[in-house]
């Protein structure tokens, strides 16, 4: 395995890494209350007494925020824990409506895990889940609207998200990386959250600290809030490299919460999170302990759609294809499922070449994406019976995928409306090689006396002549019996 | 466990209460005589015995992932010492 | 006879025999309340036109035939239920000014049964207390008077408000909350009999909170019957609020009338703490016999960890409250004082909306509540709470239900027990075991102290069994003929 270290002035320096991964869960509602829990809205629209923190409004638990959890720990290969129980962190914060946040601290609902990831190199790594917790969101402070105040919008308060931990085993920027990827690849095929970095529905709190070989872990910063896979990756450096400044500069990394600046490329303080980090977590007396039935945990196992691991799997057992290229056709369900359908009941190697190659590329090039593709995985199925049928050869069928693309039209009709079909008459193809040989005498000389190379000359010659229709195995065939 | 006048000011902060010095020394005083007063709990043995958070013996009881709130903007806002437009308003703060 | 002697049962038969109107009898409540409250200062908020509209409503409703038992009542809200569309301040500054734009369960099941609300009455700021001397309303007056005495004494509280004005006759009943005793403290020191039903029963929902895991609301009323007409249309799960029992609503009233007869009832040794005023121990000791005499048994028991239950009470109420107050911010609702940022402002904004009690236990409870401290303080408060839930669990395995006396004094002056605050808590010695184990508790007025002032004893039962607490405390209600009533009220 290739190890990711940097190097400073007094040595080698190793990077430890940990993320905490806030998931906007799935659900219609709040996790506390019955207002919408869908982004966006005017301000304060989705917002209910009890969201906004108002005298004697009570939490009551959505059933389907729990689900979704325990649905999510299943994924992650987690303990599923049938008590759990809601606490409060207690802080004052403008967007914080009640004064503390429902979350669970000291009894999650879902316990250890294993989450597995690629690297570059093809190296796959455990990196180990400590817990996953259910807990509300805050609303929103916005400094920007009103030139002498800050305005808030509590659309956000309330709305569930749950909080995966991983355990300090991330050791470079690209398996923070990777891991993260990994961590929404999941959450999307299980419907848990929609993994959407860019409207804030998936987030990371990266805790990094750098050791030299050997060493015991070190005093480790939390950069708060990073919300995209690239920031991850550019925080961790940008973090290590700063604590790795310190330490050689004699100094000691204070434990403290920081931000990255995209921008700068850096990692800055944020002094006003910094007072007295005192959250006086107890029971939450509003609620009451979740105890999850084994059988509902069971129901929720069973109706578990199958995961990108155990999917790549059985994509190379069932359709022989490499485990590097069921990698990228199981990264999203999306994909997945349009690769089986093409490959069911055909050749499966086939069909991943066609969709990793030409039809990639074909939505590279339209902007499209598969389910706005102008090629439905049926048609793209039925292109590659004509050519397991022999009904065209390989060459044509890179045309009339062409066309598809173009006009969306079936394969089947392309062919018929250009005359595509491959020419299979052994007395047509006959007369083509003869004509070919006959126009080019002086390289079948040169062939006969031991230029071999001249052969795929003639074989090219021979489809040009006939349009590229010719099946190329019996064009081959004729090639080399009329050459003697 | 006695609180000092510094332990009285660090709970003020934490609590979001100004207190001045005058304050400081009556709380400090009230508050000692009722740790004071707790602090019989130390008598008591419970080894072995579970914490009881709260006066209900039942389990959660969960609701229906259905949205029946909210769209109340209005009434939400109708109270508070501050608003700019739809939103609730406070001073500038600074990150 | 007055329209003032009727109870909330004798009011109810003679708005059904149409011998008077609903309109007649809130007319001369509001007529009452309007003499008597500048005084009692029981009031924080006197609703009068409202009530007039309601009791017009309550009559055509009688009319309609579509009565309950309570259509047409003029009752007391504690205002500490948020009400739609009224003022509610819980007592507190911080909540100046706020109208709530919702109505708690328990108010609105009243309203639903066509009861009128007078207006809403005085407390504790935020329920915190034992003699409503911490509103921020100013204090109430106990309508009662030590014989040849005029000085003002407490009614009691946090639900002092409620007790004065039903004591006083300016209200026919009242609802009260219950956390660590006031319903039942205040109930005893006005002459009233109140129940803090079993914690689930009635929905929290719209109640603004103290102690989440404490509070409890129930009503207070002249007598037992009353209450249980009171409490028939309070309790019942509400699906708002996730500590709410999913139970049915027993026939209070039906219980009222059961009688003791072969009733274990259980005598607590460790309520015979050192210093009780003897009155009160010989109270006691007269309602043992009067349940004897009823034909209930008497069994003496032990309640070993009694004596923790106010320690354990001042940690958990305090801890709960503070996390409960931290909305008190400014932000959304109630007050606020500017402050040049938002730290500032909330740091103003609450030192100038709480008052000094209420201060003091998020003071408390935040501390209890600090890193290192937790596990000293609020957690083996909890485990001792689990003892003392032990020991009534232990105890209603022998015993039906338990009495005590309700409260260690009579009425005390206003003024008295300000030394420190740990004297005045002391008040709930006896009523605190009960809530934190969350069963249900009545007291009922058994007697008059040498000075005249009334004196309560408290029936505590099985969780969920508030039908032998009243079959019990009518029982005391019958053998003890309590008629006294306070020299101020309305005649």
């Amino acid at each position: 395995m290739s190890s990711y270290t940097l190097e400073g002035r007094t040595g080698t320096w190793e990077v430890v890494c940990g993320l905490e991964v806030h998931a906007q869960v799935v659900s219609k509602s709040k996790l506390f209350s019955g207002a919408s829990a869908t982004y966006g809205g005017a301000p304060n629209a989705h917002v209910s007494f009890v969201d906004a923190g108002f005298p004697g409004m009570l939490p009551v638990i959505n059933q389907e925020c729990v689900a979704q959890a325990v649905r999510t720990g299943l994924g992650l290969k987690a303990q599923i824990n049938l008590f759990s129980r809601f606490d409060r962190k207690n802080y004052f914060y403008a967007d914080l409506p009640n004064g503390y946040q429902i979350s669970q601290f000291a009894h999650p609902v879902v316990g250890t895990g294993i989450v597995e990831i690629e690297l570059q190199d093809g190296t796959i790594k455990h990196i180990g889940i400590t817990r996953l917790h259910l807990e509300q969101d805050a609303g929103k402070s916005m400094h920007d609207q009103h030139p002498a105040k800050s305005v808030i919008d509590l659309n956000r308060a309330g709305v569930a998200l749950m909080e995966i931990v991983s355990e300090p085993d991330i050791r470079s920027p690209e398996e923070a990386g990777a891991y993260l990827r990994k961590i929404r690849q999941i959450v999307r095929y299980l419907g848990t959250c929609d993994g959407n970095m860019e409207e804030g529905s998936m987030r990371a709190d990266v805790n990094v600290s750098v050791r030299k070989a050997g060493e015991e872990f070190r005093t480790r910063c939390e950069i708060k809030n990073v919300n995209s896979v690239r920031f991850v990756m550019h925080a961790v450096e940008a973090e290590a490299l700063r604590q790795i400044e310190v330490w050689e500069s004699g100094g000691e990394v204070k434990q403290e919460t920081r931000l990255y600046d995209p921008s700068k490329g850096e990692t800055r303080s944020m002094r006003s999170k910094e007072d007295a980090h005192d959250y006086r977590y107890f029971p939450e007396p509003d609620l009451l302990p979740l105890i999850l039935e084994q059988e509902f945990v069971d129901a929720l196992a069973a109706d578990l759609p199958e995961l990108p691991d155990e999917k790549r799997r059985r994509f190379c057992d069932q359709y022989g294809i490499p485990f590097y290229d069921a990698g990228v056709l199981v990264a999203d369900q999306t994909t997945a499922d349009f690769y089986e359908t093409v490959a069911k009941g055909r050749d499966g190697k086939l069909a991943a070449n066609w969709i990793s190659g030409d039809f990639f590329a074909a939505l590279n090039r339209t902007g499209t994406n598969i389910e706005t593709s102008p090629v439905s995985a049926e048609a793209l199925g039925q292109l590659l019976d004509l050519i397991t049928d022999k009904t065209i050869n390989g060459r044509i069928a890179k045309d009339v995928f062409e066309e598809m693309v173009e006009t969306s039209a079936l394969p089947a009709a392309i062919v018929e409306a250009k005359g595509l079909r491959q020419v299979t008459d052994t007395g047509a193809i006959d007369d083509a090689v003869t004509k070919v040989l006959a126009e080019n005498a002086d390289k079948v000389a040169e062939y006969k006396s031991g230029k071999d190379k001249l052969f795929g000359f003639f074989v090219g010659q021979v489809m040009k002549a006939m349009a590229g229709k010719g099946n190329p195995a019996l064009v081959n065939e004729a090639v080399k019996k009329q050459l003697g | 466990m006695s609180l000092d006048a510094a332990t009285v000011r660090r709970i003020a902060k934490l609590a979001r209460i100004r207190v001045d010095d005058a304050e400081v020394e009556t709380l400090q005083g009230e508050l000692n005589a009722i740790l004071g007063y707790v602090e019989q709990l130390a008598e008591v043995n419970v080894e072995g015995i579970e914490p009881l958070s709260g006066g209900a013996q039942m389990a959660l009881r969960a609701r229906a992932d259905v949205v029946t709130d909210g769209g109340i903007a209005e009434k939400v806002l109708a109270n508070a010492p501050d608003r700019a437009g739809e939103f609730f308003a406070v001073p500038k703060v600074v990150e | 006879m007055s329209i003032f002697d009727l109870t909330i049962a004798g009011a109810a038969k003679a708005l059904a025999a149409k011998d008077i109107s609903s309109v007649e009898l809130v007319t001369a409540y509001n007529g009452a309340v309007e003499a008597l409250n500048p005084r009692l200062n029981a009031y924080i908020t006197v609703t009068a036109e409202l009530a007039l509209a309601q009791a017009r409503a309550a009559d055509a409703r009688i009319a309609a035939g579509e009565a309950t038992p309570l259509t047409g009542i003029p009752l007391a809200m504690k205002d500490l239920f948020c009400t739609e569309g009224v003022r509610t301040t819980a007592a507190s500054k911080i909540l100046e000014p706020f109208i709530p734009q919702y109505e708690s369960t328990v108010s609105g099941k009243l309203k639903a049964a066509g009861a009128v609300m007078l207006g809403k009455a005085n407390l504790d700021e935020f329920a915190m207390g034992s003699s409503n001397i911490t509103s921020g309303y100013g204090p109430v007056e106990n309508p009662w008077k030590r014989a040849g005495s005029d000085a003002k004494l407490v009614p009691g509280g946090s639900s002092g408000g409620s007790a004065a004005a039903v004591a006083a006759r300016i209200a026919l009943g009242a609802t009260g909350t219950d956390t660590g005793g006031s319903i039942r403290q205040p109930a005893a020191f006005t002459g009233l009999a109140g129940i803090k039903p079993t914690y689930g029963r009635c929905s929290r929902y719209g109640i603004i909170a103290f102690a989440s895991s404490l509070d409890q609301a129930g009503p207070m009323a002249r007598n037992v019957e009353d209450c249980a007409l009171l409490l028939q249309a309070m309790a019942g799960f509400d699906e708002k609020d996730s500590t709410s029992a999913e139970r049915e609503v027993p026939d209070f009233s039906a219980a009222v009338q059961r009688g003791v007869k072969g009733l274990r009832i259980g005598i607590p040794a460790e309520y015979r703490m050192d210093g009780t005023n003897p009155e009160i121990v010989a109270l006691w000791e007269k309602g043992i016999e009067w349940l004897k005499a009823e034909g209930a048994e008497i069994i003496d028991i032990s309640l070993p960890h009694t004596k923790y239950g106010l320690a354990v009470y001042y940690i958990v109420a305090p801890a709960e409250a503070s996390s409960n107050l931290a909305r008190y911010d400014g932000v959304r609702f109630g007050a606020r004082v500017d402050g040049v940022d938002l730290i500032d402002m909330y740091e103003r904004t609450r030192a100038a909306g709480f008052g000094p009690e209420v201060k003091r236990r998020i003071m408390i409870g935040t501390y209890v509540l600090s890193h290192g401290y937790y596990d000293a303080y609020y957690l083996k408060a909890q485990k001792v709470r689990n003892l003392i839930l032990r020991d009534f669990t232990d105890a209603f395995a022998k015993v039906d239900a338990i009495l005590t006396p309700t409260a260690p004094s009579a009425a005390f002056g206003l003024g008295e027990k300000m030394d420190d605050p740990v004297t005045m808590y002391l008040n709930d010695v006896f009523t605190v075991p009960a809530s934190l184990a969350g069963v249900p508790a009545m007291s009922v007025p058994a007697g008059l102290s040498a000075e005249g002032l009334p004196l309560g004893l408290q029936v505590i039962g099985r969780h969920f069994d508030e039908e032998t607490v009243f079959a019990v405390s009518a029982a005391i209600e019958r053998a003890a003929g309590f008629t006294a009533l306070p020299e101020v009220r309305a005649k």
